[in-house]
C-alpha cells in the first residue's frame, strides 16, 4: 500500500488528543516549528498506522506531534510545534 | 476560531443497541441509547471500542449520521472486508447488545446552520455519513442556507439514504455520480469526480462557499485540490479522510 493511501488527518486523532487535553483539539490553531504554517489541528496530516501516531505539517511535512500509547500511559512529543493557540471559554 | 469549552476528561460509556436499520448490502445504521449522552454537532464522530474475551481491544472511529435534533444517536457503519470491527458491527450486532463508546469528538469538520454557506458537500462512498448529519440538521432547523451535495458511489445499491436524499427540502440540491455501474435509464453522472465535473456542479468561488469533503484519502485530496484550483479558499474547504480504514 502506498504511503499516501495511509494518510488521514487531524480528525482521526480528535479522541486521542482529547484524552490528554481538556479541550476539543481539532479546532486549535497550530504553528509549524519548521515552516511557520498556521493550520487547525483537524487539517493536519496524520499517520496512525505506525508504532505511534505521527502528525505532520500540511505544507512542509515536518513532524509536529508524536504520540505513543500503551496501557495506562501516553507519551507525547510536541517538539515540532512552535505553538498551539487555544481559545478557552 | 471558535472558542473551545473545557470538556474534561474523555471517558468511555456503555452504549446499548436499540435498533438496526439496513442501508445498503454492505452498510447499516446502528441506533444507540447512551446514558448521559451530552448531544453532538453535525459532522462529529465517536470512538468505538470492542473488547474480546481474552482482553484484546480494537478501537475505531465512526461518524454520527443523525441530526442533533433527532434525539437519538445513530451511526452508519460500512463493512470493510477483512476488517476487525466493521464486520461485527454490520453482520453480528443485535438489538440489546452493548459496546463501549466515547464522544462526541471533533470540531473542525462540523457544520451547523449558524456557519452559513452556501454549503457544498462532497462525499465519496461512506463519506456521506457525517455530511448526512449536516443535511439532517439543515432540514430539522428549516435552514434557508443553499446547499449542494455531490455524492459519488460505485453503484446505485451502494447509495446510502437514497429515498431521504430525494425528499430533502428546497434549498438542498443533490447530484449523484455512479462510477462503476449505472442502472438502465440513469440520468445522473456516471464518472469519477474530477475538476470538470466539479465545475458543472459546485457553487462558483465568487459566492464564498463553505465546503466539506469526506471519503477515502485519494478522493478527498483530489476534490480539495480541484476546489482550490477553482478558486475556493483553502480555509473554507474542510476535509475528513477515511484513509485505508482498518475496518
Amino acid at each position: 500500500m502506498l504511503t499516501s493511501e495511509l494518510r488521514v488527518d487531524g480528525n482521526a486523532v480528535a479522541g486521542l488528543l482529547q484524552e490528554v487535553f481538556a479541550v476539543e483539539m481539532t479546532v486549535v490553531r497550530s504553528t509549524c516549528g519548521s515552516c511557520g504554517a498556521v493550520e487547525p489541528v483537524g487539517a493536519l496530516t496524520v499517520y496512525t498506522r505506525c508504532p505511534g501516531v505521527v502528525v505532520r505539517c500540511l505544507h512542509c511535512e515536518a513532524v509536529l506531534i508524536r504520540i505513543v500509547r500503551s496501557d495506562g500511559r501516553r507519551w507525547l512529543d510536541l517538539s515540532g510545534l512552535r505553538s498551539l493557540e487555544l481559545l478557552v471559554l | 476560531m471558535a472558542g473551545a469549552a473545557v470538556l474534561g476528561r474523555l471517558t468511555w460509556a456503555a452504549a446499548e443497541v436499540v435498533d438496526l436499520v439496513p442501508e445498503t448490502p454492505r452498510a447499516r445504521t446502528i441506533v444507540l441509547d447512551v446514558p448521559g449522552w451530552p448531544g453532538h454537532r453535525p459532522g462529529q464522530h465517536v470512538d468505538v471500542r470492542l473488547t474480546a474475551e481474552d482482553g484484546y481491544q480494537a478501537q475505531r472511529s465512526y461518524s454520527i449520521a443523525s441530526a442533533p435534533e433527532n434525539g437519538r444517536l445513530e451511526l452508519t457503519v460500512e463493512r470493510i472486508e477483512d476488517g476487525e470491527v466493521s464486520p461485527y458491527l454490520v453482520d453480528e450486532l443485535a438489538a440489546g447488545d452493548r459496546f463501549e463508546l466515547r464522544g462526541p469528538v471533533g470540531g473542525y469538520f462540523v457544520w451547523d446552520a449558524s456557519l452559513g454557506g452556501p454549503l457544498l458537500l462532497v462525499a465519496g462512498g461512506s463519506g456521506i455519513v457525517p455530511l448526512m448529519a449536516m443535511l439532517r440538521h439543515h432540514a430539522a432547523v428549516g435552514s434557508g442556507v443553499p446547499a449542494r451535495l455531490l455524492y459519488s458511489s460505485r453503484a446505485l445499491e451502494d447509495v446510502m439514504y437514497r429515498e431521504e436524499l430525494e425528499r430533502l427540502p428546497g434549498p438542498v440540491e443533490v447530484a449523484l455520480t455512479l462510477t462503476r455501474a449505472q442502472p438502465t435509464g440513469w440520468t445522473g453522472y456516471a464518472r469519477r469526480i474530477d475538476g470538470e465535473l466539479l465545475r458543472e456542479v459546485v457553487w462558483p468561488a465568487a459566492e464564498h462557499p463553505l465546503a466539506f469533503v469526506c471519503g477515502p484519502t485519494a478522493f478527498v485530496e483530489t476534490v480539495a485540490r480541484e476546489l482550490v484550483a477553482l478558486g475556493y479558499e483553502p480555509a473554507r474547504v474542510k476535509t475528513e479522510r477515511f484513509g485505508p480504514s482498518g475496518g
